[in-house]
């Protein structure tokens, strides 16, 4: 990094931030840290959940003004923190949440507050030439007449990106933007990033999975507890390396793999013939202490099936039963009365409820009838104590807490009925490194104690805790893979490139 | 892999816990307001801290109170329901007419009057189940449904009573409407009685913090095992109750039905709860809040009432004094209403 450090940024960086610091009340969000990303480079910013890179995102797009430190575009100080449109001019940010609207058409969100091209009067006819063209010119294969509402998660990225880069900003945040593509989508996203890099365009890439950094960036900055750890070409960086470097701790990902776990013939999960929402006559058995992973793309119908065992979904033919006795569909109390629990899809969206307690979401599917606020305040101490929740205490609400602390508390209330499956839909979406150790880690040792567990996923990390690994593709199950399955096997399975 | 599974080491953070106390005792962030206007009513009128005129204003409140409560839980709860003033005028008015003769302005239908009451509240039951039909398994806007239960059961009552008032009105009626036990009228212990159930409900039932869950994220209820349609049918039930109870109180009160029965009181209910801080966007305030909003409502009034403020500008200033007291309670609690 000395190389590019020397020449002082003048007309080779496209984004630099030095010496910046920030404090929100008591905590120390950005401790005195800089980052300087080349221009046309995709540069890696990797760190754990709060490192500090939301807020170092924060202060480059210019929605917080740093305590102190200097931000600069292209050698040139940025604009007062006023000056939105001078920001929109340098920088452009796509975050994992949308922020286009809904209800509109793509045109008129490639073009919001500024529908009228300078004219004054808006003319439809203009403004959607204009958009066929933005979205030709990116490739971007959407009609500006849609609704933004119906596009993909991908397209919709697309067009974020599109229009970011209409502003005439050459440097884009991409904020975990594969969070919530599958795997071909992932790979276009990617080859969209390079060939826009071709053309000039430079990338801050914030990802949790490490893989990805090394697929597209070039360069890799570590933030641990608000502080710079290090800058590094990503070539010169090896895995083990990056997350000592965000763990502070050498060793890579400790993630159990289970293979020592006793293994049982006691059946505890019978599901027969299920079919349902996006699947059809899918047959699967497991065993006490058993873990499942279940893989498949996004359209594979694993979601709805693992879903629909847990009730959230009405299966339309097929049985459920847990041990031996059999469960009523499509129903949550029942097949929680049964002993299932889950951690479901989407944390934010089904599992939890922002603004209460961590013990009152904790406790939520168990709560009896009289609900007494020192009872679920303990019940709060000891999930946190359980699941290594890092918080305040029991009753600080969940909004407080980070990806992977909100997600502890979700596996904390899957678990609090004691139930004999887990049904766990994405478990370690989004978090850090240590959190998802520490939620496997949850899954192996619940797995020894005598449950089964289904773990639905397309990370490979999560499925090394499984004991068997079954791919769905187009609603029904296509492979099944032992212990000791390759990563390439596995995935051209789930790409639904099998051999067979 | 113990790892996972030891105790944490992290110590409590302390600015966690301190953003934590102030959030407990939000819920009486009106007391101190409450009080204010208790010193001040005292101060400009000598009467205004004699123990007739604060049951005055308890009495006078005890309606609206009922009102709010129910329209609390089930904005609580994320819904909304309008319908609830013209159910006070409605459902005393087509009980008290299935029972009188068509020479006191009845249906002649002619039952026993002992039926008033549990009629009364069967007709709040199928208000409120009508509702929650139509929202929770039509599906359709919860708002436009009960503004249309507004206007018909208004429009119903109108054309029940031709336009008047009834004032054949049943015993049972204006007994609960003017009695007092131990020197508290009826309609106070009513609404002590139903506040400290919903207040204990809310708190410490499981039942209860369903509807925060639902209201905060119902999708995440429902996920929890929480029957969300039953909850919310039954909130929108109990509210419907409560404005039936509101209005069998007043009818006592007043000895008879007027034709425009509750008129207005929608306002009044919303400005109490959102002063309450009951967010109209679900899942946050409590009933205890909803309530304080109700007194400092009632105390407003009548300190404007005993400074002699003609009744021409009563109204007048009644919406002026909501806004302000919408103001006051924003910079009470220091939080923003949504």
């Amino acid at each position: 990094m000395t190389d590019f450090a020397s020449v002082g940024g003048a007309d080779n960086l496209a984004a630099a931030a030095r010496g910046v610091t920030k404090r929100f009340g008591r905590t120390l969000a950005l401790d005195d840290v800089g980052i300087e990303i080349r221009a046309g480079e995709s540069h890696a910013l990797v760190g754990r959940n709060g490192a500090g890179k939301s807020t170092l995102v924060s202060v480059l797009t210019g929605m917080q003004l740093p305590d102190a430190g200097e931000v600069s575009f292209f050698g040139e100080p940025a604009p007062s923190v006023a000056d939105r449109a001078a920001w929109r001019r340098h920088v452009a940010c796509v975050y994992q949440k949308s922020t286009v609207v809904p209800e509109l058409s793509v045109a008129e969100n490639l073009f919001i507050n500024r529908q009228d091209l300078g004219g004054g009067m808006i003319s439809w006819k203009k403004l959607r030439a204009e958009a066929s063209s933005l979205l030709e010119t990116y490739d971007v294969a959407v009609h500006p007449d849609s609704l933004v509402s119906t596009l993909t998660v991908e397209q919709r990225q697309l067009v974020e990106i599109a229009r970011a880069l209409s502003i005439g900003s050459r440097f884009v945040i991409l904020d975990e933007p594969t969070a919530q593509l599958d795997g071909p989508a992932i790979e276009r996203l990617f080859d969209r990033m390079r060939s826009l890099q071709d053309k000039g365009v430079t990338f801050l890439f914030i990802s949790h999975h490490l893989q990805e950094v090394y697929e597209v960036c070039q360069t890799v900055t570590v933030y641990r507890d608000a502080r710079h750890i290090v800058t590094a070409p990503v070539a010169e960086m090896s895995k083990p390396d990056l997350i000592e470097a965000m763990t502070g701790e050498a060793g890579g990902l400790n993630v159990p793999s289970g293979d020592d776990r006793p293994s049982s013939t006691d059946e505890v999960l019978a599901v027969s013939s299920l079919s349902g929402d996006h699947f059809s006559d899918v047959s699967l058995a497991a065993t006490r202490g058993e873990v499942i992973g279940l893989a498949g793309s996004a359209s594979s119908g694993k979601h709805e099936f693992a879903e629909t065992i847990y009730g959230l979904r009405k299966p339309s033919a097929g049985t459920i039963s847990v041990n031996g006795s059999a469960v009523r569909g499509g129903d949550v109390p029942a097949a929680l009365k049964a002993g299932i629990g889950c951690v479901p899809r989407d944390r934010h969206h089904q599992g939890l409820v922002l603004d209460l307690s961590i013990a009152e979401n904790a406790t939520m599917s168990t709560a009896h009838a009289f609900v007494w606020p020192s009872a679920q305040r303990s019940a709060g101490s000891t999930a946190i104590a359980s699941y290594d929740v890092k918080a305040a205490g029991p009753d600080q609400p969940v909004s407080d807490l980070s990806g992977g602390n909100q997600q502890k508390v979700v596996m904390a209330r899957a678990l609090a009925g004691d139930p004999s499956v887990l049904v766990l839909i994405n478990p370690t979406a989004g978090v850090d490194v240590k959190s998802k150790e520490s939620l496997l880690g949850v899954v192996d040792a619940q797995a020894r104690r005598g449950k089964a567990a289904i773990v639905v996923s397309d990370e490979l990390d999560d499925l090394r805790v499984c004991d068997r690994v079954l791919v769905m593709f187009h609603g029904s199950v296509v492979r099944e893979f032992s212990r000791g399955w390759r990563d390439q096997e596995l995935i051209a399975a789930i790409e639904g490139m099998s051999s067979e | 892999m113990t790892k996972a599974m030891t105790p944490p080491v992290s110590a409590p953070t302390p600015p966690g816990k301190q953003k934590f106390q102030f959030a407990r005792y939000q819920d009486l962030a009106l007391v101190p307001v409450i009080i204010l206007l208790l010193i001040i009513g005292a101060i400009l009128s000598p009467i205004f801290l004699t123990p007739g005129n604060l049951i005055a204003v308890l009495t006078q409140q005890s309606e609206l109170s009922l009102l709010v409560l129910g329209q609390a839980m089930i904005l609580i709860v994320g819904k909304m329901d309008l319908s609830l003033e013209s159910t006070v005028g409605l459902a005393p008015a087509l009980a008290v007419a299935l029972i009188i003769p068509s020479a006191s302005g009845g249906l002649d239908v002619g039952l026993a009057a002992w039926l008033a009451l549990p009629l009364c509240l069967l007709i709040g039951v199928v208000i409120g189940g009508l509702n929650g039909f139509l929202i929770l398994k039509v599906g359709l806007s919860g708002f436009m449904v009960t503004l249309g239960m507004l206007t018909m059961l208004r429009g119903l009552q109108l054309a029940i009573t031709e336009g008047k008032s009834l004032i054949d009105v049943p015993e049972s009626f204006l007994y609960l409407g003017s009695t007092t036990w131990l020197g508290l009228p009826a309609a106070v212990w009513i609404c002590v009685l139903c506040y400290a159930v919903g207040i204990f409900v809310l708190k410490y039932l499981r039942a209860g913090r369903s509807l925060y869950a639902i209201g905060g994220n119902s999708e995440a209820a429902r996920a929890a095992g929480i029957r969300v349609d039953r909850v919310v049918w039954t909130v929108l039930i109990i509210g419907s109750v409560l404005a039936v109870v509101a209005g069998i109180l007043m009818t006592g009160r007043l000895g008879s039905v007027a034709a425009t029965q509750g008129e207005g009181m929608i306002f009044q209910v919303f400005a109490a709860a959102v002063i309450g801080g009951i967010s109209l966007q679900g899942g946050k305030g409590t009933l205890f809040g909803a309530l304080s909003g109700v007194l400092m409502l009632g105390l407003v009034e009548q300190i404007l009432r005993l400074q002699g403020v003609s009744g021409f500008y009563i109204k007048a200033s009644y919406g002026a004094v909501i806004i302000l007291a919408l103001i006051v309670t924003r910079f009470a609690t220091g939080q923003k209403q949504e």
